[in-house]
Formats: C-alpha cells, structure tokens, sequence
C-alpha cells in the first residue's frame, strides 16, 4: 500500500466526501450518532415550521438553511475520514483480483480452481510469476515474493517452509522458484480483507471509550432537551411565547455538536494514522488500549539495539603490535560473510588502515565457522611454506586450538575477554597457530535517538523492558546505555509470556512486538501485540496489530497514536461544553429580551446580551453559524489529532485545560460577535 | 468586618472540628481491627440486628436493605402522624391531619429533606414531633451515613460494601446520638428551653391572653442540625427566638450545620486511603462555600429594593426577614451554610433576601455537592468527579481511571443518570407548576420573584433540603403531591446510582498508576473538577435562574 501523501483537503478526497455527506442523511445512518441525531430532528422541525412562519421566514429559513449544514457538515466531517481510507482500500482490492489456484490432490495432481473456492487447509502450488491465491504458509520451497501490494515495499522478500518466514499472504506474487503454500485463511477472511475492511470503516465498531463517551453526550443531549423543553412554560409563565424554530435554535447550540460531529472522524482518522504509517490494527479497541499501554516489552535485537553486533576496539595481548592483532583479526575475517565478521575487517581498515586483501587459493584456504569447533578463520601457505593458521573464536574454542598448537593460553587475554563480556561486549579472541593475539571487541550498537525515546516515554508513565537472550551481565550493560527501566536477560518464550502475565496481575496493559511463531501466546497474551510483517502466520493471528514494515520501534508511534487519538476526543468534549457559555449569552438575551420590560425600556434581561449583539434575530442566527462552522474548522484537528507532546499527565492536563477549556470559553464570544457584524453587513438579517 | 470575623469564626471552627471528627467518623463507621471498644459495638449491633446482619452485602442487598429499612420508617412515621389525635403526648389536643400533608411531611422527614408545609407548634403533638420526626432526623442521616461509608468500601476496592443494618446502627448510636446529646445540652445553656409540657397561657400587660408554644426543643435542634436535616420545632424555624435564642446558639447552630458533611469527605479519604484526594475534593467544597458566602453577604449589605430610594440611612444593609438580633450578615450566612449542605433551617426569610443573594441558595441546591447532606453530600460529589475523571482522562490520552479503577460505559451512564434525575426534578416540576393554577394559583407575588419561589421549592425538595423561599401557600394537595414524590425520588436515585458505580468498579481490575495516569489529588484536578461542577450546574440551570432572581435583580439595577 502506497502511503504518498495526500493534503487534508485535496479534491479527490473532498469531491466524493461532500457526496457522502448527502447520503448519509439516511435516517439508518443519522441514527448511530444520537447527538446528529436529535440535530436532524431539528432541522426537520425548523424546516416544517418554515410553512407557519409567516413574517418571519426569511430568518427561519437561513436557521432551516444552517441547521441542515450543521448534520451535512458532521457528515462531511466522518465522508473526509473515511474517505481517506477507501482511496487505499481501492489499492488494496485491486490485487485481490479474481485469481485461479492450482490446487493440489493428494496424489499429488494439480486442480485449477477459482480462488474463492479454496478451503482451509487445502495445499495449492504457487510457481514464479503467479499470484498466491490466499492466505498460508509455504510447506514446501523457497521462493522471492512480491508483497508491495500489502506493505508498498518494492523489495522483494523471502518467503520458505518451517521457521518464521514461512507465512505467505494472498494477493502477493511469487517472482522465483514454486511453492506450495499450506491455506490457513479462508476467502473473506484473509488479511487483505481484513485490512479493506479495517480502512473502509465498514465493520468499525466503537471502542469502549467511544461508547462511553457517545453516552456521555446522549445524556447531555438528554439534560439540555429538557432546559429548552421546559423553557416554553417557564416564557409562557413570564408572558413571551418562545417559537420552535428559535428554541430549537437554542437547543442545536447547547448540545455537544462539535464532538458529536467529529467524534467517528477521530475514530477513524486514528486507525488512519496507524495505517499511514504501516500498521494493520485488527480492531479500534486494539488503536485506543495502545494509549493506555504502562509497560513495553521491547526485544533488545532490532529494536533497542541495531541487528547486528559490530567490532568496535581491539585488545592486544602483551607485547603484540596492535597492527598485528588487526592483521591476523582482518585476515581471519576476509572470508566471514556475516555482518559481524564484515565490520571486523572494517575495524581494521579504518583504525590501522589495513586494507582488505584479495586472498585465493591456493595460497588460502578459508576455514568457515561451525558449530562444532565454535571458530573460523584461514590457512595461510606462506612463501616460505610455513603455513600460518590463524583463528577467531570464542574463549573456549581458541583456548584448546592454542594447546593443540603447543601454546598456552594467555591469562591476560583471558582476562581482557571477560572484561569485555562485562562491559555488554561479545568477545572474540584471536589466535595465529599456539599464540593468543588479543580479543576483539564485538558490542551491541545502540539505534541513535533511542535513549531519548525511551526517556519521552518514561515521562508519560510508560516503563520499557528490554527483552534478550544475552546473559544478565551483557543485557545489564546494553540496558543502561539505552537507558531501559529493566531488563530480561537469558530470555525464553515462556519467561515473556510469564513477565507479561506479572505485569497485567499488578494492573498494568502490556506492549510488545514479536514475529517467531513462539512469540505467539505471547503476543497473544499482551494487551498490545504488533506481529511483525515477516513473522509467521501465527505470530500474524495473535497479535492485535501487524507492522508491515516489520519495524519493532514502530511499537512507540503506536502509543502515541493512541493517545493522540483519546485526547483529541477528550480536548473537543471540553472544547464543545465550554462553548455553550457565549451561546447562553447570544441567545438567552435575545429569547427574552422583551419580558418584564417597562414602557419605553428594553427588558431586564436585554441587558445579559454581553456581546453588543445587533438585533434578537442576529443573535441567534450567529449562535447557529458559528456552532455550524467550528464543525467544518475543526475537521484538520480531528483528521491530524491533537499536538502530542510527551509529558506527564499532570502537564498534559493543563496544557489542554488552557487551550480547549479556556480557548473553548473565549473563543466564540469572538466568533459570535464577528458573525453579527457580518450577518448585518451581508443584509442578511 | 464583622461579617468576615463571622465567616472566619464558622467555617475556621467547623473545619477545626471536622478534622478530628472525620477521624472518629472512621473509627466508628469503617473499624479496622477487631477487637477494642469499635469492635465491641460492633458484636452488640449485630446481636441487635439478628438475622439481618448477618452477611456483608455486595451493592445491590446493601441497597436493597437501605430501601427496606426506609419503607419501613416511612410507614411508621406515617402511622404515627395520621393516629396522632389518639397518640399520648398531645398536651394541646393537636387534631387530625390532612392525607397529603402527612404524606409529604413523612417523606420529607424519611429522606432527611425535612420540607414543612405545616407549623410544627400549630398542627404537630409532641409524639408526632419526637417518635415520628425526631426519631427519622436521626435514621434518616444515618443511611445518609450509611450509604458514603458503603460507597468508599467499593471505592477502596473491597468486593462486598458491608451491612446496611450494622452501619445504620453504627453512624445512629456512635456518631449522630453522642453529638447530639453534646450539642442538646450546649444549646440548653444557651437559653433554649427543654420541656414536654404543654403551651403557657400568659397574660400580658395589656390584659390579652397569649399562649407560647414551647416544647422539647433542645433535643429537636440538635440533630436537626447535625444530621442535615432543617425541620423546625415552630413553623418560622432558627428565626424563632427559642429555637435560636442568641448569638451563642447562632453560632454553634451553624457550625452544626457544616459540620458532619465536612467530616464525611476525611471519612471519605480514610476509607478509601487517600487523604490528598479528599483533602482536594474538601478545598473544592470549600472554594465553593466561600465563594457563595462572599457573594451573599456583600449582595446583602446593600438596602433592599423597597427601601433603596427612601431618604434613609442604608447603610446597615437589608433587614428586611431577618432577626435584629442577628443582624443583616448572619442571615445570608446561614441561607449559605444550611443550602451547600442539605440542611434547609433557615434563621432569616429568604423570600426577602435581595435577589442576587437569593440566587445563592438556588445555586447551592442545584449543585448540592459543597459538603452537602450528611453522607450523601459526598456521594453527590462522587458523581461530579466521575465525570470530572472522564472528561480530564481523556485529556491526558488514556482511558479514564479514578482510584485505580477503569471507568466506562457503565459508569458514565449511571453518573449523567444521577445528573438529569436531579435535572428534571426541578425543572420539570418548575415548568408543570409555572404554567398551571397548581403553581400560579398559590402565589403571592407576581412576575420574576414568584417564579423564583416556585423554582425553590422544587430545587429545595430536589435537593433534600427542605428550606422554603416561603410566599407560597403550599400547603395544597398538588404541591404536597408533587414535592413528596420528588423527595422520596431525589433521596433514594442519588444514593442507589452512585453505590451502583461504586460497586461495579470495585469488580474491575485495579489498574497500576503511573506519571501518565491522571492524579485526582493535585490542584490542577481540582480546578478541573471545580470547572466540571460550575459547568454542569451553569449550564443546566442557567436559563431557570436568568428568568427568576437574575431578571429580578436587573428590573432594579438602573
């Protein structure tokens, strides 16, 4: 899935949206947001009253006229959100086009059926240049495979049987080789149509804080029908008869319409968010439990640390020249492919300018590394036909290939080793034949910025536990230079799942990232699981998120989004509640600006109008346009959420008291007056 | 001057001793070990109890239990005020009484509102004053009690919220039975008679018969203030000279009347072990108290609207429906104090406090959760800090918690509920009387004040008060209909709501606080929840008091 970004108001997200907004005026649709809702309603009752109106039609017709924008604006508002998710759907959809699997018989025979027909477990053959028909994992082969259509990344990546690669999803291309693919999700259930319908909205359900929060805003809705509704005996008691069109006026400012409106935009633009940055959430309760999340478990490889352990110094034994240790250290790597040994000849080159040596045989002869001898290196058949054999290798391995060459092993080196293995390094000592070079010092390179992340984090509340397999000496040395709150060292799949199920005992939500299919229960058991892209299909199944980008410090954009997501609700409930202050103020007076008045004088009450307000008329219709527009104004908000700035709650909880209580308090006596003027400027009134 | 050296003196003194009574409040209601003297008690309560005190009960039997207990006394008290013609104690030959007055006097008096549509010396024998009210004074705070001390042990995390029965008994005998005995005999020193004889006949100087009413009063007033309840012995209440005779009973009677509901909220904290929280909540109260307080007395020193265009002195602010004795602060400060909690007492007509200080006890009554009634003035609060911990939740990016504990969907609900019960009571009732003969027919004065009286009396009943803005005949069927059923309904929703969320958050998984989580014990929090409380009140009773004291205020303002 392609994520270029597209502006907030660009016209192909704007055009259909504004046809939306139309369609959902569908009762069946009004119907979930009770506050739009009771708003349509109304509209509905200010429209029929425009058959009455007599003298007054030009004014209840604009309130008619606004009252509507106000339901189409809100509809707009959630058309915007979804919009932006059935722009990738449609990507999406286009490679789950009809596709035809080769189904395998169990003599082994091959049957061409559509796609749609496949059964779980069924085996089907995938050969280069075909499209796998549906979710699975490879139980034969090896293959390259195209996943852009899933994760936009043009690379491709490779997929084989047993391990953690195994899993396949439908609706990618296999470039070489055949596989046959073992199918675990059934048409329509697969993670491609799982993720259309997750950007679709289509089975968004509302999380429990949206529930909780759509109750809220019913019962206010609830409290401030019955204000308007008794506000009809209590004008006919003080001898003014309040119409319907101007209480319902009334009534449309009071109830929470901002939030109303924009509470489904939040919801939606949240899971947005998280897709535009790669990440599948399974369900909007997983998005909202990411921002309440207390401890992450964070695996040290690849997210804390980057994947690979670099050489980084040198340890000569005594009297040893240093350049002779880099000599023997680079010639025992030249051959070693693995990124570990690659950075040794690195080393060697950028600190004693050694370059790297083209060696053939028969001069060499390349020993690789095994498990057996726990060493590798090189043969050297020198000119002079004394053949040189060096070795690099753990403590235990060179200390008897020294004995066996007559040696001894060098205490000092020895104790150099440790030394370094106590500093969170991997020491690797180096030999030429029965003497003992020195060590190189292997380290964990700690990512860059990620001390400050972990640092942000800790001030929101939210501990981080680095989980490795290194003994408790290194996993201690590597925690502190990353600055983590704890650590699990010698870690198993069983102790994760255990540290996870202590965690939630003492009342904490836990997060982790995980991709190996023993990282399932696991993920599985944590509140927040983010299976990694390129796990297995069951690391996929349990986790509540998938990172497609198979990016384990994506886990903390993850929890900020989330909490993004909770505050904005939050900030625009605020936001909306303190508006109706000035709303009060703009339309009380004028409903009752006529009442208790003595000859010649306006009523006592004409003197709550604050504002300076024109006429009664004005008043009210500005109270409606602005409730109306600060719809449409705050749209880019809900889209984009809050500003978050990682704090503690007690600054949070200020900062946002100030902007949107305050500014919510302040803001439309401004707007309102502003309108006013315009509304009289305009002849509208 | 003297007016802040009175504030000082009565709210300094009520939170002087509600500090240590909130200790004690504790030890007797919630004891932590199980032997000592609270223990004691506590094994004769439930050999009293017998079978009803036997198991702790989770929320719902603890509010099954309160409601059978009250149905109960609502009986009894009924019984005994419509046989209190052939009842003993009746040295004045009190007649019968009409149906729905002594229904609305007997709910008044179970759901501690103690709202009087009757004159206690003209129509009430001292049975029906002693067995009937006094005795429902008591128990009737007691649930109040009863009901915060069972909603702290849910908040506290505790599955079950204990026995209904042991806990009335406890706050009865422990708590409300000490106090008033202490505060009874103070008050006999301070000249309030104490007598179960019958009216004297004088004969004064100019040779016209007069009878005094007299009675048992020490003992009527003291719970009457202690237990939030406010139901006069005389029908004019605390103005009474002796009801309160002097300075001295003035004082000491309002201190009594703050003074439980301050030591409920330390009750509160102790229970459910977080000082700081209460002592937040407290300083909300307080601002609140004070707040008002200021407002009403300096709205009241200036001269009241008849007299404001006479040439004469008007600097002693208005007298009008006060007692010289007092004087012009006392007055508002009492209207203040007896509105924040659920007293309803009055010692001055606050039909005739200048407008802007009569919307003071309006808007005590509609937020009535500063202190509050005994008990339940706190569990008011709960609610408000319910949607308070909601909405700042939210604001801090994570699901919302209060003491550790998630709060959602069921919880929101059941607080709004509380909320618009409350809500419709008096608007509801306001809007039926304001546009029917039922209320405009009972009127004595037109215009914005007689919609202010008519507003009072729903929002006195609403909210268990049980003052009167008086100028209204009250004392018809629909207005004894009307205000009986918003009493009993008022009492008995707030009470089962809140215990209903406090039970149902005591069965989520308690939640790990951390820097992130939203602390409800620094000020930031009480701002917000002073916000949440003045928002919620404005909002929803605005439009009410513009139409009522504010409109009449302004009709006067040149």
């Amino acid at each position: 899935m392609t994520t270029k970004p597209v502006s907030l108001f660009a016209a192909e997200l704007v055009r259909p949206a504004l046809a939306d907004a139309f369609r959902k005026l569908h009762p069946r649709v009004l119907a979930r947001n009770p506050v739009m809702a009771v708003t349509a309603v109304g509209a509905l009752l200010t429209t029929a009253a425009l058959f009455t109106a007599g003298d007054d039609l030009g004014f209840v017709l604009q309130l008619a006229v606004w009252l509507w924008f106000t339901v189409l604006f809100a509809n707009f508002a959630e058309a915007m959100a979804e919009g932006r998710g059935k722009a990738q759907a449609n990507a999406l959809r286009a490679a789950r086009a009809e596709t035809f699997a080769r189904r395998l018989r169990d003599d082994g025979t091959e049957q061409r059926v559509a796609a749609t027909e496949l059964k779980q477990g069924d085996r089907v053959a995938v050969a280069a240049g075909e499209t796998i028909p549906a979710d699975g994992d490879v139980i034969e082969g090896i293959a390259s495979v195209d996943e852009s259509a899933v994760t936009g990344e043009s690379a491709p990546v490779i997929r084989e049987s047993g391990g953690d690669r195994c899993a396949v999803s439908g609706g990618t291309r296999v470039l070489s080789d055949r596989i046959v693919v073992r199918v675990t999700a059934e048409r329509g259930q697969g993670f491609l149509d799982r993720m259309i319908a997750m950007v679709e909205g289509a089975r968004r359900q509302k999380t429990p804080n949206e529930l909780a929060l759509t109750v809220l805003l019913a019962a206010l809705t609830l409290i401030f029908l019955l204000v308007c509704v008794t506000l009809r005996p209590f004008g006919d008691y003080a001898g003014v008869q309040l119409s319907t069109p101007v209480l319902v006026a009334l009534f449309v400012c009071l109830i929470p319409t901002t939030i109303g409106a924009l509470l489904s935009a939040i919801g939606i633009s949240g899971i947005d968010r998280l897709i535009r940055r790669n990440v599948m959430a399974t369900s909007g309760r997983a998005v909202e439990a990411a921002g309440d999340v207390d401890v992450l478990l964070l695996d040290k490889t690849g997210t804390i640390t980057l994947g690979n352990r670099v050489a980084t110094r040198l340890v000569p034994a005594t009297g040893v020249e240093p350049e002779r240790l880099a000599d023997a250290a680079q010639l025992a790597s030249l051959a070693d492919g693995t990124p570990e040994g690659r950075s040794i000849v690195v080393l060697a080159k950028e600190q004693y300018g050694l370059r790297g040596r083209e060696l053939t045989a028969p001069h060499a002869t390349f020993v690789p590394f095994t498990a057996a001898t726990r060493m590798s290196g090189v043969d050297l058949a020198d000119g002079g036909g004394r053949p040189r054999r060096i070795r690099k290798g753990t403590a235990d391995a060179i200390g008897r290939f020294v004995t066996e060459h007559g040696g001894r092993p060098d205490r000092e080196v020895l104790a150099a080793a440790e030394q370094v293995a106590r500093d969170g390094g991997t020491p690797l000592l180096v030999a030429d034949g029965g003497r003992m070079l020195g060590v190189i010092q292997l380290k964990d390179v700690v990512k860059g910025g990620i001390r400050q992340r972990f640092a942000q984090l800790r001030a929101v509340g939210i501990r981080t536990v680095m989980i490795t397999g290194d003994n408790p000496l290194t996993a201690a040395a590597i925690a502190a230079e990353a600055g983590v709150d704890a650590f699990l060292a010698e870690a198993t799949p069983e102790m994760k799942l255990q540290r996870i199920r202590d965690e939630q005992a003492q009342g904490r939500l836990v997060a982790m990232t995980g991709d190996g299919t023993n990282d399932a229960p696991a993920l599985a058991q944590a509140d927040v699981g983010v299976a990694m892209n390129t796990g297995t299909q069951a690391a996929r199944e349990a986790g509540n998120m998938v990172d497609l980008d198979s990016n384990p410090t994506k886990l903390l954009d993850i929890v900020e989004i989330g909490k993004q997501l909770i505050m904005t609700r939050g900030a625009l409930t605020t936001f909306s509640m303190a508006n109706d202050v000035a709303k009060y103020f703009a339309i009380l007076p004028a409903m009752f600006a006529a009442i208790y008045a003595t000859a010649g004088a306006p009523g006592p009450l004409a003197r709550l109008d604050v504002m300076g307000l024109h006429s009664p008329e004005s008043a009210i219709l500005a109270a409606v346009v602005f409730n109306a527009l600060i719809i449409v104004a705050l749209i880019p908000l809900a889209l984009r959420g809050v500003a978050y700035r990682p704090a503690s709650a007690a600054v949070v909880l200020r900062r946002n008291l100030l902007i949107y209580g305050l500014g919510g308090l302040v803001a439309p006596f401004v707007g309102i007056k502003l309108l006013d003027l315009l509304l009289v400027a305009l002849h509208l009134v | 001057m003297d007016a802040i050296l009175l504030i000082l003196l009565i709210v300094g003194g009520a939170t002087a001793l509600s500090w240590p009574l909130g200790r004690y409040l504790r030890w007797a209601m919630d004891p932590v070990s199980l032997d000592g003297p609270a223990a004691r008690f506590d094994r004769l309560f439930r050999a009293i109890g017998g079978r009803t005190t036997g198991a702790d009960q989770d929320w719902k039997r603890y509010c099954i239990a309160l409601l059978a207990f009250n149905v109960v006394m609502f009986g009894v008290c009924f019984a005994v005020l419509a046989l209190q013609q052939w009842l003993p104690l009746n040295p004045d030959g009190k007649e019968a009484l009409e149906g729905s007055l002594i229904f609305n006097t007997t709910a008044s008096f179970t759901s501690n509102t103690n709202l009087q549509h009757y004159s206690g010396e003209v129509s009430l024998s001292y049975c029906s004053q002693l067995a009937a009210l006094m005795w429902l004074q008591f128990v009737s705070a007691a649930t109040g009690i009863a009901a915060l001390t069972a909603m702290a042990r849910g908040l506290a995390g505790r599955p079950v919220l204990g026995n209904f029965f042991v806990d009335v008994q406890r706050a009865t005998f422990l708590v409300l039975l000490p106090l008033a005995v202490v505060l009874a005999t103070a008050m006999v020193c301070g000249g309030m008679p104490m007598t179960l004889q019958g009216a004297v006949k004088a004969t004064t100087l100019e040779g016209v018969e007069q009878v005094i009413a007299r009675g048992p009063l020490a003992a009527f007033l003291a719970i009457k203030q202690l237990g939030t309840n406010g139901g006069g012995f005389f029908g004019p209440n605390s103005t009474h000279p002796f009801e309160n005779p002097s300075f001295f009973t003035n004082v000491l009677s309002t201190i009594a009347i703050v003074l439980l509901p301050m030591a409920s909220v330390w009750m509160f904290g102790r229970i459910v072990g977080r000082m700081r929280h209460a002592t937040v909540v407290f300083a909300v109260m307080m601002a609140l108290l004070l707040a008002k307080l200021a407002g009403a007395v300096a709205w009241e020193q200036a001269p009241t609207q008849a007299f404001a265009a006479l040439p004469i002195a008007q600097d002693i602010g208005n007298l009008e429906g006060k007692e010289l004795r007092f004087g012009a602060a006392a007055g508002p400060l009492w209207a203040v104090a007896t509105t924040c909690t659920s007293n309803g007492s009055v010692n001055c007509m606050h039909d005739s406090l200048n407008p802007l200080t009569g919307l003071v006890p309006l808007a005590g009554m509609w937020l009535n959760a500063t202190f509050g009634g005994v008990g339940v003035g706190m569990i008011n609060m709960f609610v408000y800090i319910v949607l308070a911990v909601f909405v700042a939740g939210m604001m801090v990016g994570r699901t919302p918690e209060y003491l550790q504990r998630r709060v959602e969907m069921r919880e929101v609900k059941l607080a709004v509920l509380a909320m618009f019960a409350h809500a419709l009571f008096i608007l509801g009732g306001t809007a039926l009387f304001a546009c029917t003969p039922w209320g405009t027919g009972t009127l004595n004065n037109v215009g914005a004040h007689g919609f202010s009286e008519i507003l009072y009396e729903f929002s006195s009943a609403s909210a268990n008060n049980g003052s009167g803005f008086e100028g209204l005949g009250d004392n018809t069927v629909p207005w004894n209909v009307a205000t009986g059923l918003v009493m009993l309904l008022a009492r008995y929703i707030p009470i089962v709501l809140p215990l209903a969320i406090a039970g149902s958050l005591a069965k989520r998984r308690a939640t790990a606080s951390s820097a992130g989580t939203l602390a409800v014990d620094t000020p930031t929090f009480g701002v917000m929840l002073l916000a949440t409380i003045l928002f919620l009140g404005a909002l929803t009773f605005f439009p009410a008091a513009a139409l009522g004291p504010i409109a009449e205020h302004l009709q006067f303002i040149k």
